[in-house]
């Protein structure tokens, strides 16, 4: 029973596809943490809970009758604000301080999010249907539904997008050049305040597409925020900041990874196996830092 | 100093506070029988918290309004004290320990889910005060020989037997290839042991073995593996959003299985949010409506649906009617013990021998209910899909409809 990935090659097929599907979608997740950690060094374990959020604003325009695809173009733009009010509130007073700081404050943001949505929306588990069909490969030997598609599509979409939007705007170059160094850019004329705000509003905005991805391919529930919010985290290590293509592979590379451990190891392992990852990839991060400071002295 | 001050008087006040308190409450107080639960009213089991409570309320004013409890002659009313254990096994035992020493309570009704009843009862088994509980099927409860423990509803080893007694069945009597997927918590888990005896018994072979993460959203690769193999039935436990999860996949995969069961599709409300796409599938239940108990005060199960119905603009799940089952059980227990000795009372809910609109109620020494079957029912919609119905397929004795079986293919459907 075992390795009955290996024996059954449209399996392994199957398997690599969705895992890129996946991956795709977790990339954008981790775009928008890696674009907050750059600019303003904060790691924000609030990010899966905003992706939360997201989906049930998805959800929500489901049950009133509205198709839950529309749910990535309001799920941002509602989250935009939602972000900069989260700016305004609490970010701003622990942006200049050290990582710890920002850590607990992003940590206690998240605790309150999943209490607060657990009493606004209750406990229960809840999807959107998009009612996609399936798209079938290889005589009905490997089926890719057509709602993991969309999402990768509007994954990509919305990334290309804001590199774009990164690359041409006026914003996006005081995002970039506060990025670089903040305080030049304030001697420059930049008001970084504004710029910090709009870049955790922009994470905010993505994690929103991402949550309404997610409401309409999986399900979503209050208290399921913390796997997204590592696996972002994740990816964002692998690749490193500010580097966007590193992130898409790093991504796809995730997924694929977790789809496998999934035949290979059991279900069961799925979600233990990213956190070993993880574990492994800081170690051997550390490994290389500390073989270069040798070197230096 | 201001702020010692304010501390000071902070912690005065909430001294005073509950030293008021504990005076307030007694287990038995004038005309009133109080019973304490922690329950699940906020936390990530909120939503079956509530359906207890409302079980549990339903049948408190119901038994009030209809004569009491007639103990020594006198007659007494029920009330409960609850407190929210946030869906927290360490907070509920704090609550017990709260409702028994603090509050006085000295009989228990159950919280909601195996995991919270099994932190409670070593705080009820060790100062010896019976709780009945209505939501705690896990297994393990009923061998840790607690003696002041009784559970209304069948144990969670029971949940699915039945479905691969069916599969056999209806593959003439030989035994079935299984693939199964749990998650892996207390309650699943047992599903799962319950799923291997049956398999033990028919000589069938497991050929998927599956176990879901708690963070679990996705199946695609137990479902890819299904779909590769072609077992003769798919069992999944993982709670509601196995039960979600797993529809969705399998529509959307397009995973042919003649026999699909599972758990906790009413608390998933899986036809509502699956529609037609949940049609076919076998739901392991405590209890459902149509089934022909009786008892003298909620009729029978259509009439307590209808009345539960008009107070709480729902339809009852079953967590619902075996609580509600619980305080029947506990009137029963306190009128044969004639008193409110607790050791007296606990000899009495050990004998109970009874009918409720749930089922019938007669304790095991391990104090589950070992007198009342599971019962299956199969989702089945109408053409095109808008009204989906649970209708109970098994066991034969309560079936109202015919199983429909293998489930026709999805180019089919």
């Amino acid at each position: 029973m075992d390795f009955l990935i290996f024996q059954v090659p449209m399996l392994t097929l199957q398997a690599t596809l969705d895992g890129i599907l996946l991956g795709i979608l977790f990339a954008l997740i981790a775009y928008g943490m890696a674009l907050q950690w750059g600019v303003m060094n904060i790691i924000n374990i609030a990010q899966g809970d905003l992706v939360i959020l997201g989906g049930y604003i998805a959800y929500f325009m489901y049950l009133w009758g509205i198709h839950p695809a529309w749910g990535v173009i309001v799920s941002p733009f509602i989250m935009y604000f939602v972000g900069v009010g989260i700016y305004k509130l609490v970010i701003n007073k622990v942006v200049d301080r050290d990582l710890f700081i920002s850590i607990l404050a992003t940590f206690g943001i998240s605790i309150l999010f999943m209490q607060l949505m657990n009493f606004a929306f209750g406990a229960d588990v809840v999807l959107a249907n998009s009612g996609y069909g399936t798209t079938m490969l290889f005589d009905n030997s490997v089926t890719l539904p057509n709602s993991k598609i969309f999402s990768a599509f509007i994954s990509i979409v919305f990334a290309i997008g804001l590199v774009v939007y990164m690359k041409k705007s006026k914003l996006g170059r005081a995002i970039r050049a506060t990025a670089q160094n903040a305080r030049a850019a304030k001697i420059l004329g930049v008001d970084t305040e504004k710029v910090y705000a709009a870049t955790f509003g922009i994470n905010a905005a993505l994690c929103g597409v991402a949550g309404a991805l997610i409401s309409i391919t999986f399900t979503i529930h209050p208290y399921m925020g913390l796997p997204y919010t590592i696996r972002s985290f994740m990816i964002v290590i692998v690749a490193g900041l500010g580097n966007l293509p590193g992130v898409a592979m790093s991504g796809m590379g995730l997924g694929v990874f977790e789809e496998f451990a999934d035949y290979i190891l059991g279900t069961e392992f799925r979600i233990g196996s990213v956190f070993l990852l993880l574990v492994l990839i800081l170690v051997y991060r550390r490994f290389k830092l500390s073989r270069k400071r040798e070197y230096l002295k | 100093m201001k702020i010692n001050k304010i501390i000071l008087s902070f912690i005065s006040a909430i001294a005073l506070l509950l030293s008021t308190s504990v005076t307030s409450f007694a287990k038995v107080v004038g005309d009133k029988i109080v019973l304490g639960s922690a329950i699940s009213l906020t936390g990530k089991y909120s939503s079956n918290g509530v359906h207890t409570q409302n079980g549990y309320n339903m049948a408190v004013d119901r038994i009030n309004s209809m004569g009491g409890v007639k103990v020594g002659g006198k007659t007494y009313k029920f009330e409960i004290i609850y407190y929210d254990d946030e869906s927290n096994p360490k907070r509920a035992a704090q609550l017990a320990e709260r409702l028994i020493s603090q509050d006085g309570v000295e009989f228990m009704l159950g919280p909601y889910s195996s995991g919270l009843t099994k932190a409670i009862a070593p705080v009820t088994e060790k100062y010896g005060v019976p709780m009945v509980e209505a939501n705690g099927a896990s297994r393990s409860l009923f061998t840790k020989g607690y003696k002041y423990l009784f559970a209304v509803l069948a144990p969670a080893n029971l949940y699915l037997d039945v479905a691969i007694d069916l599969a056999v069945e209806k593959n003439g009597g030989k035994p079935v290839k299984i693939a199964q997927a749990f998650e892996q918590d207390a309650f699943s888990q047992d599903v799962r042991l319950g799923i291997l005896e049956a398999a033990e018994r028919t000589g069938s072979k497991i050929i998927i073995d599956d176990k879901l993460p708690k963070e679990l959203n996705d199946m695609a690769a137990t479902l890819a593996k299904v779909k590769a193999v072609k077992p003769d039935v798919l069992v999944v436990s993982g709670h509601t959003k196995g039960a979600l999860t797993a529809i969705r996949q399998i529509a959307e995969m397009k995973v042919d299985v003649p026999m699909l069961a599972m758990t906790h599709c009413d608390a998933a409300k899986l036809s509502k949010q699956h529609g037609k796409n949940s049609e076919y599938a076998l739901c392991a239940s405590q209890w459902h409506k149509t089934l022909s108990y009786k008892d003298k005060f909620f009729g029978n199960g259509m009439k307590y649906a209808a009345d539960f119905e008009k107070e709480f603009k729902y339809d009852p799940p079953y967590q619902a009617a075996e609580s509600s089952a619980a305080l029947l059980v506990f009137k029963d227990a306190f009128e044969r013990a004639n008193s409110f000795d607790k050791k007296k009372v606990r000899d009495a809910l050990a004998a109970t021998n009874m009918q409720t609109f749930y089922g019938n109620i007669k304790f095991a020494p391990g104090g589950q209910n070992v007198d009342k079957p599971m019962v299956l029912f199969q989702v089945m919609c109408n053409a095109d899909g808008s009204k989906c119905e649970n209708k109970v397929v098994a066991p034969t004795k309560w079936a109202s409809a015919k199983l429909i079986h293998p489930i026709p293919s999805w180019s089919e459907r």
